[in-house]
């Protein structure tokens, strides 16, 4: 990486007053999270429920605003981040009341482009992402797949360099997300925009990422940054080769170990 | 699809019929459903001109209460200064009784249409109110939280997201209300008119046409299953999203 990374945490910090306002009662969501997202890099964030990673997206997002640590976009710290970072959230939050082709061109139309024009540029991105001859279909008659896609092109189109995804195929099943990987692994190679990803399936961070940061939580912190040396373009047919597997466990080992220690269990 | 509800009605005139055949009954207490369905005939030109003057007073006693409804509701959900403001105020309007209140109405504009649209909007505009608040409260917090990181204006959220999403609810409440607006209507004509079907009833009782009064209940109701469907058609318009059923789409 040259310059200054797309995006950078430095020391982010995030506190919660407790129920009676008390600092004793303060929860600490996040603590001295160091992070950092090279231009065009797919990096992901793995770790239990619990460890901060929607804090952490809340923050970058601008939707919530750090106790302490900065955040960087391309080196400089921004004035205001809300707007400047593409945010997919974990429910795909179609609105039921436009056409698929309408929630796709949300993002362009708070930006101010004319509906006309925004629904041109949807419509041309509508066949990449599998959607095409849907465009003037209601949101409730689409599959969960369908939405995440939707969802996504929705994120894609708002044009910013930053995305922050969300676990987008958490709720899908098994056999479905499999799909959506390779399928987002085909759209993000040709457009190479900045990812940050977060998922709790260490398979997924490790197929799709550049490099996968594991956090463990309560209070969240990062606890390592795994680099993923594997060839791109990857196929899933990836997940089944030696190195694969290496890189798969190295990240597993101390997030199992957590696992039980909070199961009660011996390791 | 219309058959369960006609089926239904001719059982229930059938049972009636009978009820009074059989026990003898008198038909100044309990007309048959054949004797209003006379008087309705007979009487039908002086229905139908009473019929005009208490639909005006509902639809424009309607329309006040939707207008206000909606604008109160939309200001309430938007400050809780306001809510907290405000909400006793509503509860009290709904508490004062009609025919106290009505009399004034009628010192104040005379006999002429407007104390009745005030007592139709007053009856009606209470459950608008209601369900325009919770409506707005219904939409999704994620959803203003992912509007705000597209960079929308409050305006935007309001009119992009809050009010669409609103707009289910707020027919709900236009639905009850319509139902209110009807009785609102006649208790206004009961206190200050020369004219209407409310009028009509008290004329009638005086004279224990009792079949003629039932016959104006019957065109009474025959208005508020009017005004439903006409509801639930702008509602289908308005709305077509919100009845679509789920289709199952390949992946």
């Amino acid at each position: 990486m040259t310059g200054s990374p797309k995006l950078a945490t430095e020391g982010l910090g995030k506190t919660f007053p407790g129920p009676d306002g008390s600092p004793e009662s303060e929860v600490c969501a996040l603590t001295g999270v160091d992070l950092v997202v090279g231009g065009g890099e797919f990096v992901s964030l793995v770790g239990p429920s619990g460890c901060g990673k929607s804090t952490l997206f809340n923050c970058v997002a601008g939707l919530a605003r750090p106790s302490s640590g900065r955040i960087l976009i391309d080196g400089r710290e921004p004035e205001r981040l809300l707007g400047l970072v593409g945010y997919m959230p974990q429910r795909d939050l179609l609105m039921p009341w436009r056409t698929v082709l309408d929630n796709c061109t949300l993002g362009l139309e708070m930006s101010g482009v004319r509906r006309r024009e925004a629904r041109a540029r949807a419509r041309e991105a509508l066949p990449r992402f599998g959607l095409d001859g849907f465009e003037d279909r209601w949101p409730a008659s689409l599959s969960g797949g369908m939405r995440q896609r939707a969802a996504l092109l929705r994120t894609f189109l708002a044009g910013r360099d930053v995305m922050l995804l969300d676990e987008p195929f958490g709720a899908l099943d098994a056999l479905t997300r499999s799909g959506m990987q390779a399928w987002l692994l085909e759209v993000w190679e040709s457009d190479r925009k900045t990812i940050l990803f977060v998922t709790h399936d260490v398979e997924e961070a490790v197929l799709l990422s550049d490099r996968v940061y594991v956090m463990s939580g309560r209070p969240g912190r990062m606890d390592m940054c795994v680099e993923i040396d594997l060839p791109r373009p990857r196929a899933l047919g990836t997940t089944t080769t030696p190195r694969f597997t290496e890189l798969k466990a190295r990240i597993l080992a101390p997030l199992q170990t957590a696992a039980l220690a909070q199961a009660g269990l011996p390791e | 699809m219309v058959l369960p509800p006609l089926a239904f009605s001719i059982l229930f005139l059938a049972a009636w019929q009978a009820y009074c055949v059989v026990f003898d009954i008198s038909d100044a207490a309990l007309p048959t459903p054949v004797e209003v369905g006379q008087a309705l005939w007979d009487q039908r030109q002086l229905l139908l001109d009473n019929t005009w003057v208490t639909v005006q007073e509902i639809l424009l006693g309607l329309l006040c209460a939707i207008v206000v409804g909606v604008t109160l509701g939309a200001l309430i959900r938007g400050s809780r200064m306001i809510e907290r403001a405000v909400y006793p105020w509503l509860v009290v309007s709904q508490l004062v009784p009609i025919p106290a209140i009505a009399p004034i109405f009628v010192i104040w504009f005379g006999f002429d249409l407007r104390p009745k649209i005030l007592v139709v909007a007053l009856v009606s505009f209470f459950p608008i109110v209601v369900n325009t608040v919770d409506g707005l409260k219904a939409v999704e917090p994620e959803l203003i939280n992912l509007m705000r990181t597209l960079g929308a204006s409050r305006r935007r959220i309001f009119l992009s997201a809050q009010l669409p999403a609103a707009l289910p609810f707020i027919f709900s409440g236009v639905r009850i209300a319509a139902a209110f607006s009807v009785i609102g209507a006649v208790f206004g004509e009961w206190v200050g008119a020369s004219e209407g079907l409310g009028y009509l009833i008290l004329t009638l009782n005086n004279q224990t046409a009792t079949d003629e009064v039932f016959a104006v209940v019957v065109v009474l109701a025959a208005i508020g299953i009017g005004l439903f469907a006409l509801i639930s058609l702008i509602e289908r318009i308005v709305l077509p999203w919100y009845h679509r059923p789920r289709v199952d789409a390949a992946p």
